[in-house]
């Protein structure tokens, strides 16, 4: 979409529509209210001093006997001018300032960004109050005050922009070609960071209008007898008691005209820069008309032998304003006890939200729904959004929790013994101090080394294999019949792999703890799990034990390929390895369950 | 159970016993961090010298006005200090700084430090109250409304949210006291219109002064709340099933306010500034009157004074942030190191 598409685009919204109406409108005042009513504005007449709002004064009258409305309405020109002058001035000066160091380069660079620095340290009124005591009281100084005020921040601003583009290669193109630093920085750098700085001109000339107001409130700027919104305001707020309309007016004028500076920064900012994000409007328009899934809630469908039986589970995307885009499709399955169970596919299958929305962590927007679901001898009733609420009791003791990040999974902010030791609290009922004995022990079992000290660390001072096991020996601080672990291995080094898989086995094997597994590595779960699920495109396409894969006894077209990707002892060298091709089709069919699939699609 | 750990396993640690203390990262960073506050003091104090040396045409005779005889701009000369040369008169400035003598106010003959120290009060206290409220609501409410939004849940409470804060958030401090005067001074009488006196007449110069902030950083606060919660770690949180009040309490809060405490900073010191606007409409009698006064009336010493007084507390309330930051989230400050 080209910027000029977008703009068309950001027009029809409300908001477009209202920063095009306040432009022109501050932009009609601006040129022409002093022309049609500046005689009338400065008209007094000492018969009618701060009259009531009336049909010949919409507003009523001032302490000289002036109309409030047509006095406001001609100080437009001045607050507007007074503001934009300032902005244009103090963006100006600030990408100077912004981009000298990248010119001059070197330590007098280092100080123009150590003096940027200082300046942003300090509000810009307050520079704008000290600046004026130098200029005097009057309207261009403060207009000046309130550029020079403004430009650290501009500075800073366009330096970190430029700051980013500068190690670029195109710029280090152009250096190596001997072209000028100051031609490269207008050349190149400029036109680069220019939108941004468009953007935040806008908002700027928004507070330069306020600051101005201010100024000529404290009496630092505009003098008698001109007039801006700002002086209008310092002679109302005076006379508030007798009536507001003086000063309630200007005060309007500056919201509004501020306001209008706002919008114009936000509309510039959605068409310079394309933004993804769904709009609002679209959201609030979509309705919840919930993906239809045929429900036949049949609770003795479930198998009872099973720690975790699911069935017909669905989980769907808000596609557009009505529809539903299914990510999972239909799909059931048992775990027994003491069993490993691995779920492969490739990434986008729906594997992690199939186990995601086992544990109930499915988010809004998506959607979850589900025939039925059994766990350790307890049918679990799922809420209308999806949630099995009464899974949560389970959490933290039979039920536990690993995940595929153990960088980001855990907590940064809250030491790492804390966070294993929550959910003895939480849920088993122990104090503070037998959850941190309990926590060591498990931090002693999972091989954490010093687990005393190390309790007290934060994540950032764990290696990624020791995050990992300290997320696995939280799910141990109870007695969990099931660990759901999603992609635990992968972001972790081979031989860090190796270690996490060792103890998942050691704790199915010492404590006959189900585990379910969901890795897009089929090497890792043939060599782990006893039973092997295999997802496709929010199918479960193949539900086949461990051994009979490893004899090629799998029946689905896709299971095959992604077999014949496992490099063997016996892999021809010659060839280059398998591999899935991207466009590769295996969906043949409706192969929506893993009891009937595999006949219809063979072949 | 003894298992060699891996070479994986050996971690970086932050802050050994056995480092020295100028490796130690707390130590260093709080020395940069102090270097940065004393430089930023030495260009404040500077600046503020020379905003008379600057002014010009001749200080003297502006300060003593058009038509004073030269008799008399001389006496004001003399007075001033401006009849030495400039660098005695700037090592005399720091002088008295230290000594706490900031000269004589013109005006009213009166130490320029004894006019500050009556008057600071009044603004000292409008100023930390405002920023205290400012952060408190700020925070409660961002983060309220990033629980109640987050996953593009309820679009209709965030249109509300985002217009009432936007709209609120371009109100400035003055016109803030002015409608909140007329409204609950004027009409209402239910607390007085200006002046201070008791607890009833702090609320509006404090709401006046903390309204428009607290929009925005509600804003910011929100933004940072859905940022956080989309994080691994509150899956992780939520995955544990705990009650709202630790799961936003414990595990979102800590990784919420560095960020937030981080952008604050700037915001809190443009509220300082704001006190001078609030203060003249409420005819506030802390320093915010007389600042205005003295530029007006080219009372020099005094207005170096009080903008020397400002310009410290901002870096003060900077310095006591980031402070405050490296205690609550010691990584994100001292990885810099």
């Amino acid at each position: 979409m080209t910027a000029r598409q977008r703009l068309l685009q950001v027009l029809g919204t409300p908001l477009g529509l209202l920063a095009i109406i306040g432009c022109f409108t501050l932009l009609f005042f601006t040129l022409f209210a002093p022309v049609i009513w500046g005689e009338e504005a400065r008209m007094t007449n000492t018969d009618r001093i701060l009259e009531p709002p009336s049909d010949e004064h919409i507003f009523g009258t001032d302490g000289s006997g002036r109309d409030i409305f047509k006095r406001t309405l001609v100080a437009t020109q001045l607050s507007v001018v007074m503001a934009l002058a300032a902005t244009a001035a103090g963006v100006l000066g600030g990408i100077i300032l912004g981009l000298l160091p990248l010119i001059t380069g070197g330590r007098g660079g280092r100080y123009i960004v150590a003096g940027i620095n200082i300046g942003v340290a300090f509000p810009g009124l307050l520079l704008a109050i000290a600046f004026s005591v130098i200029l005097g009281e009057s309207g261009l100084a403060a207009a000046l005050a309130i550029a020079i005020a403004m430009m650290p921040n501009y500075g800073r601003l366009t330096h970190n922009l430029a700051a980013s583009v500068w190690g670029r290669d195109f710029i280090s193109a152009a250096r190596v070609l001997g072209v000028p630093t100051w031609k490269i920085v207008a050349r190149h750098v400029l036109p680069n960071v220019r939108d941004p700085l468009i953007v935040n001109a806008a908002m700027t000339a928004g507070n330069a209008l306020v600051a101005f107001a201010g100024l000529s409130f404290l009496g630092l700027g505009i003098q008698v007898p001109q007039y801006d919104w700002g002086r209008l305001l310092n002679e109302g707020v005076s006379r508030i008691f007798v009536t507001p309309a003086p000063a309630l007016v200007p005060g309007v004028a500056i919201i509004l005209a501020g306001l209008t500076f706002v919008l114009l920064g936000e509309v510039l900012g959605k068409v310079l820069t394309p933004d993804t994000h769904r709009s609002l409007l679209s959201r609030i328009r979509q309705r919840k008309n919930l993906p239809d899934t045929t429900a036949t809630s049949d609770e003795a469908d479930v198998n009872e032998e099973s720690v975790l039986s699911v069935r017909n589970l669905h989980v769907a995307a808000p596609a557009d304003k009505t529809n539903w885009r299914p990510l999972v499709e239909g799909v059931s399955f048992d775990v027994a006890p003491g069993e490993i169970v691995g779920m492969v596919g490739e990434s986008g299958s729906g594997k992690s939200l199939t186990l995601m929305s086992v544990a109930g962590l499915i988010e809004s927007p998506l959607h979850v729904s589900a025939d039925a679901a059994y766990f350790d001898g307890e049918h679990l009733k799922l809420q209308p959004d999806g949630h099995p609420s009464a899974l949560d009791k389970h959490f933290g003791q039979k039920l536990a929790m690993v995940f595929q990040d153990p960088m980001s999974s855990l907590n940064p902010a809250l030491q790492v013994g804390t966070q294993v030791a929550e959910p003895g609290m939480l849920h088993l009922g122990m104090s503070r101090k037998e959850a941190k004995d309990a926590a060591i022990t498990r931090l002693n079992d999972v091989r954490i080394p010093e687990a005393e000290r190390r309790f007290n660390q934060y994540p950032h001072e764990y290696s990624g294999g020791m995050r990992q096991r300290a997320m696995i020996a939280g799910g141990l601080m109870g007695k969990p019949s099931l660990i759901l672990a999603d992609e635990p291995t992968t972001a972790l080094d081979v031989t860090v792999q190796a270690e996490i898989l060792n103890l998942l086995r050691g704790i199915n094997e010492a404590e006959g703890t189900a585990i379910m597994f969901v890795s897009h590595d089929i090497a890792v779960v043939t060599s782990l799990c006893t039973r092997v699920l295999v997802m496709y495109r929010g199918h479960l396409v193949e539900d086949i034990s461990s051994a009979d894969l490893r004899n090629g006894l799998a029946q689905h077209p896709y299971t095959k390929a992604l077999m014949e990707t496992v490099p063997t002892m016996e892999s021809p060298r010659d060839r280059p390895m398998a591999s899935i091709p991207d466009d590769a089709d295996f969906s043949s069919g409706n192969s929506s369950d893993a009891e009937t699939a595999p006949e219809e699609s063979m072949r | 159970m003894s298992v060699t750990p891996t070479s994986t396993d050996m971690t970086k640690s932050a802050g050994g016993k056995a480092q020295g203390w100028n490796q130690n990262p707390w130590v260093s960073y709080l020395l940069r961090r102090g270097m940065y506050f004393v430089v930023s003091m030495f260009v404040l104090v500077s600046l503020s010298f020379l905003l008379v040396q600057l002014i010009p045409g001749d200080p003297a005779r502006i300060s003593a006005g058009e038509a004073a005889p030269a008799e008399l701009v001389e006496q004001r000369r003399t007075e001033l200090g401006l009849d030495r040369p400039v660098i005695i008169q700037y090592l005399a400035f720091w002088g008295g700084l230290f000594t706490g003598d900031l000269g004589e106010s013109i005006t009213s003959r009166m130490p320029v430090i004894d006019v500050i120290m009556t008057r600071a009060p009044a603004t000292l206290e409008i100023a930390l109250i405002a920023v205290a409220l400012t952060l408190v609501t700020s925070i409660c409410l961002g983060l309220l409304f990033g629980a109640l939004t987050r996953g593009d849940k309820r679009p209709g409470t965030e249109v509300g949210f985002t217009g009432a804060t936007g709209i609120l958030g371009v109100i400035p401090e003055f016109l803030a006291g002015i409608i909140l005067v007329y409204f609950f001074a004027v009409n209402l009488d239910l607390v007085p219109v200006a002046g201070r006196s008791d607890f009833s007449s702090y609320i509006l110069p404090v709401v006046a002064l903390a309204l428009g902030s607290t929009a925005g950083l509600t804003r910011i606060v929100r933004a940072e709340a859905l940022n956080v919660l989309r994080q691994d770690y509150v899956r992780t949180a939520r995955a544990k099933r705990m009650n709202p009040v630790r799961l936003y309490g414990r595990h979102v809060l800590p990784n919420l306010l560095t960020s937030t405490l981080t952008i604050s900073g700037m915001m809190l010191g443009s509220m300082i500034a704001g006190t001078v606007l609030v203060e003249n409409i409420f005819a506030w009698p802390g320093l915010g009157g007389t600042i205005v006064e003295s530029i007006q009336g080219k009372d020099y010493p005094l207005v170096q004074g009080i903008i020397i007084f400002y310009g410290s507390l901002v870096l003060l309330i900077n310095l006591i942030v980031d402070i405050v930051l490296i205690t609550i989230d010691p990584r994100t400050a001292l990885d810099k190191s």
